[in-house]
């Protein structure tokens, strides 16, 4: 058992297609890197449905798990495209400037 | 007018980031309320004890059946009858093995340690699916195994891509798009021989005879879903019965298409409630036989252990090169 022990959780990551991001998949228990990188051809891309593959160690990723950090429980709809309604506005701009037109 | 109105709308936008309840650490009912309404966990969530040993349980057999499904396929690997099928079925093999190793993973995580589910396996202490406590007969049952057992299989695989426990969730996706080949390599095993002559036509009926009562318990007796926490806590997403109907739907005019005769005369589908009727299955046999008391269950079980311990040196060598980097 005690042999076991010094095996390690590799996060395995893959690119399916050139110019795609790099995905996680999955992990992979593994002593060292290079059997972790062995593993994870042999898991997820033995039918060569990986471009590029990584292995990272668990333990060597940072995770930011501050839920009022990440989705701070504020108003963000000023940073997204959908914050901004302007069918109305629109409507009403064009209705004026029409009106406008028309009396000149 | 119109301004303020717009005005009004623009305050809507402010969504609520989560549909779903929130749930703090240590709050079961929180908790509870999250998985029964499509919430996710991720490995490293706060999740309650039963919950965990819910997920632990069900992922563990998933992968033990995996690891032990391959063993009647394994018996053909020589005897294949064209080196394709040979490249075909030792692919097959490969893939399951790869499945189980991907769920001991999913599994381990859940804090139970790889070393000990294979030594609850080896002792007859934890269980796998009941249609690997049977031999296979002939070639015949390659192709009904490959075609009808994972077709089952896939049909319960596809509702645990929603699962609750989201790494068990993402792992389904894979091994769904890998299934879906074994299936296919199934059928067209079925496929040749019932186009070959009267003998062979003849052996994938009597493989299917044999296999049928164990392909209708696959999926379980049907269970109270009000009980079933299971389905509750959303480790699963469809009862057992209702897996059965869709195995049934899709594969009974796929048998009987073919010229093959399925054996229960009470089959049939009730146009008015649209569920198939059939004849009870043996849920005795079922929980006999994975227990261990099915008729290749302990043979089955003394390979594995014969083989682990043949394989000792390659793990003892992993480590050992692992230890002196």
């Amino acid at each position: 058992m005690s042999d076991l022990q010094a095996e390690r959780v590799w996060e395995v990551f893959r690119q399916e297609a050139e110019g795609d991001p790099m995905i996680h998949s999955g992990n992979v228990n593994a002593p060292d890197e290079e059997l972790a990188l062995h593993y994870a051809r042999e898991f997820y891309s033995r039918r060569g449905e990986s471009q590029r593959l990584w292995v990272v160690a668990r333990d060597a990723i940072a995770e930011l798990d501050d839920p009022d950090l990440l989705r701070p429980p504020f108003d963000r709809s000023h940073k997204r495209p959908g914050g901004y309604i302007i069918k109305h506005k629109l409507e009403a701009a064009k209705q004026r400037a029409s009106r406008a037109d028309a009396t000149e | 007018m119109r301004y303020a109105e717009t005005r009004m709308n623009d305050t809507d936008v402010i969504q609520p980031l989560n549909g779903r309840p929130p749930y703090e650490p240590g709050d079961a009912d929180a908790f509870y309320a999250h998985v029964g309404t499509g919430g996710k966990v991720e490995a490293d969530d706060w999740m309650t004890d039963d919950y965990r040993a819910a997920v632990l349980k069900f992922v563990e057999m998933h992968a033990n059946s995996e690891l032990m499904g391959v063993l009647p396929e394994r018996d053909w690997i020589m005897r294949a009858p064209t080196l394709r099928r040979k490249l075909a079925l030792t692919s097959k093999i490969q893939d399951e093995v790869g499945h189980a190793q991907l769920l001991y993973r999913v599994a381990e995580d859940l804090g139970k340690p790889r070393a000990t589910m294979l030594a609850d396996l080896l002792a007859g202490k934890t269980k796998f699916h009941n249609v690997f406590h049977y031999p296979t007969r002939s070639w015949a049952d390659v192709g009904i195994i490959a075609w009808l057992v994972d077709a089952a299989a896939i049909v319960s695989q596809q509702a645990l891509r929603d699962s609750s426990y989201a790494p068990y969730a993402r792992t389904m996706r894979k091994i769904c798009w890998e299934e879906s080949v074994h299936v296919m390599h199934g059928r067209d095993v079925v496929l040749t021989m019932m186009s070959g002559t009267d003998a062979q036509r003849a052996m994938v009926q009597e493989a299917l005879d044999r296999w049928w009562g164990p392909l209708m318990q696959m999926h379980g007796p049907p269970t109270d879903p009000a009980k079933d926490k299971d389905l509750h806590w959303g480790i699963k997403a469809k009862g057992n019965e209702q897996l059965r109907q869709e195995f049934l739907s899709i594969y009974v005019p796929r048998i009987r298409e073919i010229g093959l005769r399925i054996p229960d005369p009470a089959l049939r589908l009730d146009e008015t409630t649209a569920r198939w009727v059939y004849t009870e299955p043996d849920w005795d046999e079922l929980r006999s036989v994975v227990t261990g008391h099915g008729p290749a269950s302990q043979s089955r079980l003394e390979f594995r252990r014969v083989n682990y311990a043949a394989t000792q040196w390659v793990r003892d060598a992993i480590m050992g090169n692992a230890a002196a980097a």
